[in-house]
């Protein structure tokens, strides 16, 4: 654990050091563990800030009518809740797993850039906590979609300024993560580690990076254009200055469509990563799967506008964007058949993160599915801006990213904390989330195709059965997510028992990170490993 | 870390900063490539800045268009503003003068500038204004009531499945735009 001193002879060798004592090592950390735990611990405080905004939202579509909030706030939530989401729970969780497992996946003592990494996460703190306070301001929160589509969203009052830079912050922030994640993967990868025998989920990762610091800046740009058209006069998107509101759209959806990517390769990398050490056998087709990452990426990019088939685009642009929306499932598709396959005959067991792993590839690929109809250009007419696109994204990022968090949380708690977690209440959480999110979301889907709009506080009579369903299904679901805070913390604190370095059976023969004691020391891979995993290939 | 590798993730760290601060610029420089799609492509009928002048066309007189007139303002913009008549026949080829009103209702000076749109959009390219109170911001003294002639052409080349033109007018209160 002690570093080997032979590599360096500048004066600081802070190689030496474990952690600090008391509460400022949590904030001056410059430790990619530490740093991995303090963006898991917040995004999973997120989730529950977002949550309870989801089961405001559900509250109030419990039954018909106006009951609990006013339509502005109600509008505000559902603003507030996709913006907590994205920005303070899926990306920030996902930022947090890099930390942890990109240096121990790739043999590193630590992330590239330690420091820029603490600033990265104390920015995304601020800009988190200066988008809540928005709440609070005269005006209310921005309530005009997470989109923030003008004219709309520049009638917001007070919190204008302070959405806009709220957005500022987080995309600084994960441009800074983005970088170091690059940095990393390129410069510190352990001898013999080539780049087609890198774990998945550092593949994807290293796709996603690029991916953000490519979309994060457009969508910097957008806001400031809203921003400057609000306070500087300018007419980016005013009509009456000879600008345009649908030119936002376009600079928003550029970002926006990578932008989903942004939260779903990582998962698949989760997903290549958790399925082939309890099937017991290879990831099926190592090297398609990394293309097919590689396509997704670069399809993301040329794809936007099927988010606006009814803004008025030219015909030749419907079908441009239709046919190419299209093409995106066919490297979905390797992989997906790629995880079928590596379970395919494999010894399976059905520990809590293979539950949720194989619960992610049925239920992702529903949601992928109602994704392909709606790239038909005709027909999205009838879905756009329904239930059945509510129903879409989220099957493709709760029972999706959300789920295979929370398998990812099974599967590294006993290597990060040394203990194994309850893995009978594990099994719980898993079938009531199972369960519970069908119920949630899958009526959605008819209360879209019958004509329910997204975004309202009131609807007709007739959508009320299937609202009401969607929302029992939303408090189990809420509820049951406590379980995996109790389990957290009852593994942290001891769980059902100490365990090995290997965890998993043979897991040290897919990746790393599994050759290193549990719980992990505070610095690993002072020096490179002697030889890396070969289970892949 | 080593010295040697310190600095070579500090110089990728900066690269990547820079390939931000492009894609920053990116999203800028959609602002213009937008118009020149829409310019391209003939969509989205946006303020045209040259005003040509009257070009002869053959009249076509066994052909009767229907152009159909749409006022309103923006929000809460303090004018009122109505146009003669609601739509009228016309011939391609023929120029005609149709009169908008418009009424400042306040006791204070407003500036204004009307946005133009027409439907179908593309029929956009066949409807030739060559006077338009559009062309340029209004300015309205205390309760000033103006009037405010609009001279058009349909082209005779209007492809036949057109037989209705709709041109409706938004006046936008600019009153607080300093560049203005």
């Amino acid at each position: 654990m002690s570093a080997v001193v032979a590599e360096h002879d500048d004066h600081h060798d802070h190689h030496d050091h474990g952690p600090q004592k008391g509460v400022l090592r949590w904030i001056i950390t410059t430790n990619h563990k530490d740093i991995g735990t303090l963006y898991l611990v917040f995004a999973l405080a997120m989730f529950f800030v977002g949550g309870t905004m989801a089961l405001i939202i559900r509250s109030e579509l419990f039954e018909p009518g106006l009951q609990f909030v006013d339509p502005n706030f109600f509008n505000s939530m559902t603003t507030m809740h996709a913006l907590v989401m994205v920005f303070g729970a899926v990306m920030p969780a996902f930022v947090g797993l890099a930390n942890w497992m990109i240096p121990m996946m790739i043999g590193a003592p630590d992330m590239a850039l330690p420091r820029m990494n603490n600033m990265s996460f104390w920015m995304l703190v601020a800009g988190v906590l200066l988008l809540a306070s928005t709440l609070f301001m005269e005006g209310g929160a921005p309530s005009a979609g997470w989109t923030l589509y003008p004219p709309l969203v520049l009638q917001t009052g007070k919190a204008f300024p302070f959405a806009i830079f709220s957005v500022h912050m987080l995309g600084i922030s994960s441009i800074m993560g983005a970088i170091n994640v690059i940095a990393t993967i390129f410069n510190m990868r352990a001898p013999g580690m080539t780049l087609m025998k890198m774990p998945l989920f550092v593949w994807t990762w290293l796709i996603t990076a690029f991916l953000l610091i490519a979309i994060m800046p457009v969508f910097a740009g957008a806001v400031t254009m809203l921003l400057t058209d609000r306070f500087f006069d300018t007419s980016f998107f005013d009509a009456a200055g000879g600008g345009d509101p649908v030119l936002y759209q376009h600079i928003f959806w550029f970002f926006g469509h990578p932008e989903v990517y942004v939260m779903i390769l990582p998962t698949f990398g989760v997903a290549s990563t958790i399925i082939p050490v309890f099937a017991r056998k290879p990831l099926f087709g190592y090297s398609s799967m990394v293309y097919a990452t590689g396509a997704i990426a670069f399809l993301s990019f040329i794809v936007w506008a099927h988010h606006m088939f009814t803004v008025g685009l030219p015909i030749a642009g419907e079908l441009y964007f239709m046919y190419a929306t299209m093409l995106i499932a066919i490297p979905t598709g390797v992989k997906v058949f790629n995880w079928t396959a590596t379970m395919w005959k494999g010894s399976m067991t059905f520990e809590t993160p293979m539950l949720f792993s194989i619960a992610f590839v049925v239920l992702f690929t529903m949601g992928g599915f109602t994704g392909l109809m709606m790239s038909v250009a005709p027909v999205d007419f009838q879905y756009h801006d329904t239930y059945f696109i509510v129903a879409h994204f989220h099957y493709t990022l709760v029972p999706a990213s959300i789920f295979i968090l929370m398998a990812a949380g099974y599967y590294w708690l006993p290597k990060w904390t040394g203990n194994m977690y309850n893995e009978k209440i594990g099994q719980l959480h898993f079938w009531l989330s199972a369960i519970s999110v069908n119920i949630l979301f899958f009526p959605q889907h008819f209360l879209g195709l019958a004509g329910m709009p997204r975004r309202i506080p009131d609807y007709a009579i007739q959508f009320a059965d299937w609202n009401m369903v969607s929302s029992i299904g939303a408090f189990i679901y809420g509820f049951s997510q406590l379980l995996f805070v109790y389990i957290v913390i009852d593994t942290i604190r001891g769980g059902t028992g100490k365990v090995s370095a290997e965890v998993w059976e043979d897991a040290s023969k897919h990746s790393l990170e599994w050759t290193v004691p549990s719980p992990a020391p505070y610095h690993t891979f002072t020096t490179p490993p002697e030889s890396i995993p070969t289970e892949h290939f | 870390m080593s010295e040697d590798l310190k600095r070579k993730n500090t110089k990728l760290a900066q690269k990547l900063v820079f390939v931000a601060l492009l894609m920053f610029g990116f999203g800028y420089a959609l602002v213009p490539i937008y118009d020149v799609l829409c310019d391209i492509t003939g969509q989205n009928a946006k303020l045209k800045e040259a005003v040509e002048a009257d070009q002869a066309f053959a009249v076509d007189e066994s052909r009767e268009v229907n152009v159909e007139f749409i006022t309103s303002v923006n929000e809460s913009t303090p004018l009122d503003f109505r146009v003669e008549t609601r739509s009228m026949k016309v011939h391609p080829g023929q120029y005609y003068t149709v009169n908008f009103y418009a009424k400042n209702n306040l006791a204070v000076p407003l500036k204004a500038q009307a946005i133009p749109s027409i439907t179908p959009g593309l029929a956009e390219e066949f409807f030739k204004k060559v006077q338009c109170f559009c062309f340029e911001l209004q300015t309205f003294a205390a309760r000033e009531e103006k009037t405010m002639p609009v001279r058009f052409v349909v082209n005779p080349r209007l492809p036949e499945r057109y037989k209705t033109i709709t041109l409706s007018y938004t006046f936008f209160d600019r009153t607080n735009n300093t560049e203005n």
